[in-house]
């Protein structure tokens, strides 16, 4: 604060600046922030082969057998990649721009049914458009997208709690829209929702089926499935396996738009609209503008995660877009921490990892150890445990009721996470909204604020001296 | 320099365009006109019929007893508001009920009562959201590869006026620091920063020095001095007398939502009717 020179001079300022190097380099930026992509990298590295190698020598160890232990692996990168890309397109909403969006089911299941529906067979029933698979997925999204973005504008102004209860209400409707009776099928054509019972389609992942049949990738997968059998593990689990790296790929398409998004001035606006919308509004950023292009574009993405998870079954019907599945989402940002990118691709595989699929793999551990005979009802396992075999209890909670364990799991890791670390596991961190790396100043080569800086200042100014010349156009728009 | 272009510039402007006939008492060159503003909230009046001009160059105190209307004007001049009632015109061009986005982008720009910094996000990052003109603020710019290389372009350049204007108001040692732990005045510092980051041409400061310690204000005034030597035109609410005294160059005064007097703060001091208008108006 004690500045020596009383004018503010801004010569003697710069050569306090610490972080002055060397001279410019036009490579600067990506110099600048290569070695976070890097680093950034390597931490999820680190936690995934972790996480792979806890599970793999736990489940070996265990009894629970090899095939298993990697069916489980693979189940959990399956799941990590889907709720990696959720929670990614969730952290554009949510993490940068503040949008309180619970309706992630709704989008993804209007993802899912354009994609049902463009690629079901055009004899079946309901009947579909016979449509190729990308274009399902093409469609799928784009239909999300624009669901998005007929919701958003007319509750522009709604905020917080009350645009979540809209996204709620949207997502509900569109769940109970699919399953009503009217829309099982549509008047008198063959096409429609398939109410309750859903709509039957070409999976999304016969893709894999696709690559077996291409040459070279066909014969690696090949020698892949061989040497998988082998060692015990079963060619359906590698064949899902192949699916899973097709997921992966997309995680890091959605990483990298995320990332740049996030690097550059519109992620800025983003952030502000987070902050304080009023005060973005009066440093004469447009932010509804902003609002509408990040929702539209964060709900087609959800639409595209819906495709590539519900349409790689064989069969969607409304059930599967219980809000539920918006509720995990929202925990693997909160455990990955809302704002962060590399958080939330972490967040998802740590949430499929230990919260989704850790308890079907102590109920796996428990059926290789003791058995499957177990009490199905509480009464019976606690009356067992009165008569003095605890194993009862064990194996109904840990086998009969392994999926409910999920969420006594999710209650525990949510209140530990908030106290410990509620910003999440990544939360916590500096990412920085701009494209460049801010700490560094460009065009100062020796510490010497060169003398056309001030001249510079008074030039900009003139170039605002007629503002109705150059902003004139911004009205009518 | 700059400021002799400017008057040349705005004088041959007002003469050909202004079609308006209003008289303007003693201001020459008026850069902000506000005429009959009218507001209502429910069934309190809460500006009614304000009328005043700013000179272009100057800076103008607004004061008045709480409750006279001087935020809800601040309001209506900026667009957070939609006037009931009466025009407000900035260079000439009327700017009556525009959103605040448009009008920051003619030039027109305001801070608030409290600060209103972006808490989580550092200062360098508020700084870099104000410039009006980002490529890089449209989605696809930001996203796709040949467009973005123009993005980065710019964020180098305005990177480096981000950090000049920190250093002109001596907060640069905090660049890297959330604006949420700066203090109550390091705050109005950047916000008055982040302001001039937009390029303006008029600042509409909403008490500037409420909360800021005596040294912090004094360098705020210096500031706000040496802007207006560059030619930048200042409207200043603000509740210390003192401050309006001794730095405005035109005082106006608002009473139950009317210009009760405007004039030299030496006239404003001999008026009766003002010094009536606070005793009985504060208590």
């Amino acid at each position: 604060m004690s500045d020596p020179d009383p004018d503010g001079d801004p010569e003697t300022d710069t050569a306090a600046v610490p972080d002055d190097e060397g001279p410019d380099d036009p490579e600067e930026s990506s110099a600048m922030i290569r070695p976070e992509w890097r680093s950034d990298l390597l931490l999820v590295a680190k936690v995934v082969l972790a996480t792979y190698v806890g599970f793999f020598v736990v489940g070996v160890l265990s009894g629970a057998g090899v095939n298993a232990t990697v069916g489980t692996i693979q189940s959990i990168t399956f799941f990590g990649a889907i709720f990696a890309l959720g929670a990614l397109a969730l952290n554009l909403h949510w993490g940068y721009t503040g949008m309180f969006n619970i309706g992630i089911a709704g989008f993804m299941a209007i993802g899912a049914y354009t994609l049902s529906i463009a690629v079901a067979s055009p004899d079946g029933s309901p009947a579909g458009f016979g449509l190729p698979i990308p274009v399902g997925i093409v469609l799928g999204t784009i239909a999300a997208g624009l669901a998005g973005l007929v919701l958003v504008i007319p509750t522009l102004r709604v905020r917080a709690d009350y645009f979540a209860i809209v996204t709620l209400g949207f997502s509900e409707i569109v769940r109970l829209s699919v399953q009503s009776r009217s829309l099982r099928q549509i008047g008198d054509t063959a096409y429609g929702t398939g109410g309750g019972q859903g709509i039957r389609a070409t999976p999304v992942d016969s893709v894999v089926g696709w690559l077996f049949d291409q040459p070279i990738v066909g014969d690696v997968g090949g020698v892949l499935i061989v040497l998988g059998e082998t060692v015990g593990i079963a060619s359906s689990v590698l064949e899902r396996g192949i699916y899973t790296l097709v997921l992966i790929l997309f995680v890091v398409a959605f990483y990298v738009l995320l990332t740049r998004i996030a690097h550059s001035p519109f992620g800025r606006v983003l952030k502000a609209i987070r902050e304080d919308e009023l005060a973005a509004k009066s440093l004469g950023k447009r932010t509804d503008r902003a609002k509408i292009a990040a929702f539209a574009l964060g709900c087609a993405l959800m639409g595209l995660v819906g495709t590539l998870w519900m349409g790689s079954r064989t069969h969607i019907s409304p059930d599967n877009f219980m809000p539920l599945i918006t509720f995990y989402v929202f925990v693997a940002l909160i455990v990955g921490g809302a704002g962060s990118n590399t958080g939330s691709v972490i967040g998802g595989f740590a949430f499929a990892a230990f919260i989704f699929e850790g308890p079907r793999f102590v109920r796996t551990m428990v059926r290789a150890n003791l058995g499957t005979d177990f009490p199905r009802t509480a009464h019976g396992a606690f009356a067992e445990l009165g008569a003095g075999d605890p194993s009862a209890l064990i194996g109904y909670v840990l086998y009969q009721q392994a999926d409910e364990v999920r969420y006594i799991v999710l209650g525990v890791v949510l209140i530990v996470l908030m106290i410990k670390r509620p910003d999440g596991l990544l939360g916590h961190r500096k990412e920085i909204s701009a494209g460049v790396d801010l700490s560094r100043r460009g065009p100062v080569a020796d510490g010497g604020r060169p003398a056309v800086g001030s001249d510079d200042r008074a030039g900009t100014e003139g170039e605002t001296d007629d503002p109705a010349a150059t902003n004139g156009g911004d009205r009518d728009e | 320099m700059s400021d002799l272009e400017r008057g040349a510039d705005t004088e041959a402007a007002s003469t050909e365009g202004d079609a308006d006939d209003r008289t303007d008492r003693a201001v020459e060159d008026a850069v902000l006109e506000v005429e009959a503003l009218e507001k209502r909230f429910g069934g309190i009046v809460a500006v009614d019929g304000a009328s005043f001009v700013v000179e272009r160059g100057s800076i103008t105190g607004l004061i008045g007893p709480n409750g006279a209307g001087k935020s809800t004007t601040f309001n209506c001049i900026a667009g957070v508001h939609r006037p009931d009632g009466g025009r407000v015109a900035f260079d000439g061009e009327e700017i009556t009920g525009d959103e605040p986005y448009q009008v920051a982008n003619r030039g027109l720009v305001r801070t608030f009562q409290i600060a209103r910094e972006l808490p989580e996000m550092t200062v360098l990052e508020n700084m870099m959201l104000a410039p009006k003109g980002q490529r890089g603020e449209s989605l696809w710019r930001s996203v796709l590869p040949y467009f973005r290389d123009e993005v980065i372009e710019q964020e180098r350049e305005l990177r480096e006026r981000a950090w000049e204007t920190l250093e002109f108001f001596e907060i640069d040692h905090l660049a890297e620091e959330y604006a949420k732990n700066l203090s109550g005045g390091q705050r109005k510092l950047l916000e008055l920063a982040r302001a001039l980051q937009t390029d303006p041409e008029m600042l509409m400061l909403d008490e500037p020095m409420a909360g800021v310690n005596p040294t912090l204000e004094k360098k705020l005034l210096e500031h706000i001095h040496k802007l207006r030597e560059q030619g930048y035109s200042f409207l200043i609410v603000e509740h210390d007398m003192d401050v309006i005294m001794n730095n405005c160059e035109r005082v106006i005064v608002m009473h139950q939502g009317a210009v009760l007097d405007e004039g030299s703060p030496t006239e404003i001091k001999a008026n009766e009717q003002v010094i009536e208008a606070y005793l009985g108006g504060e208590v």
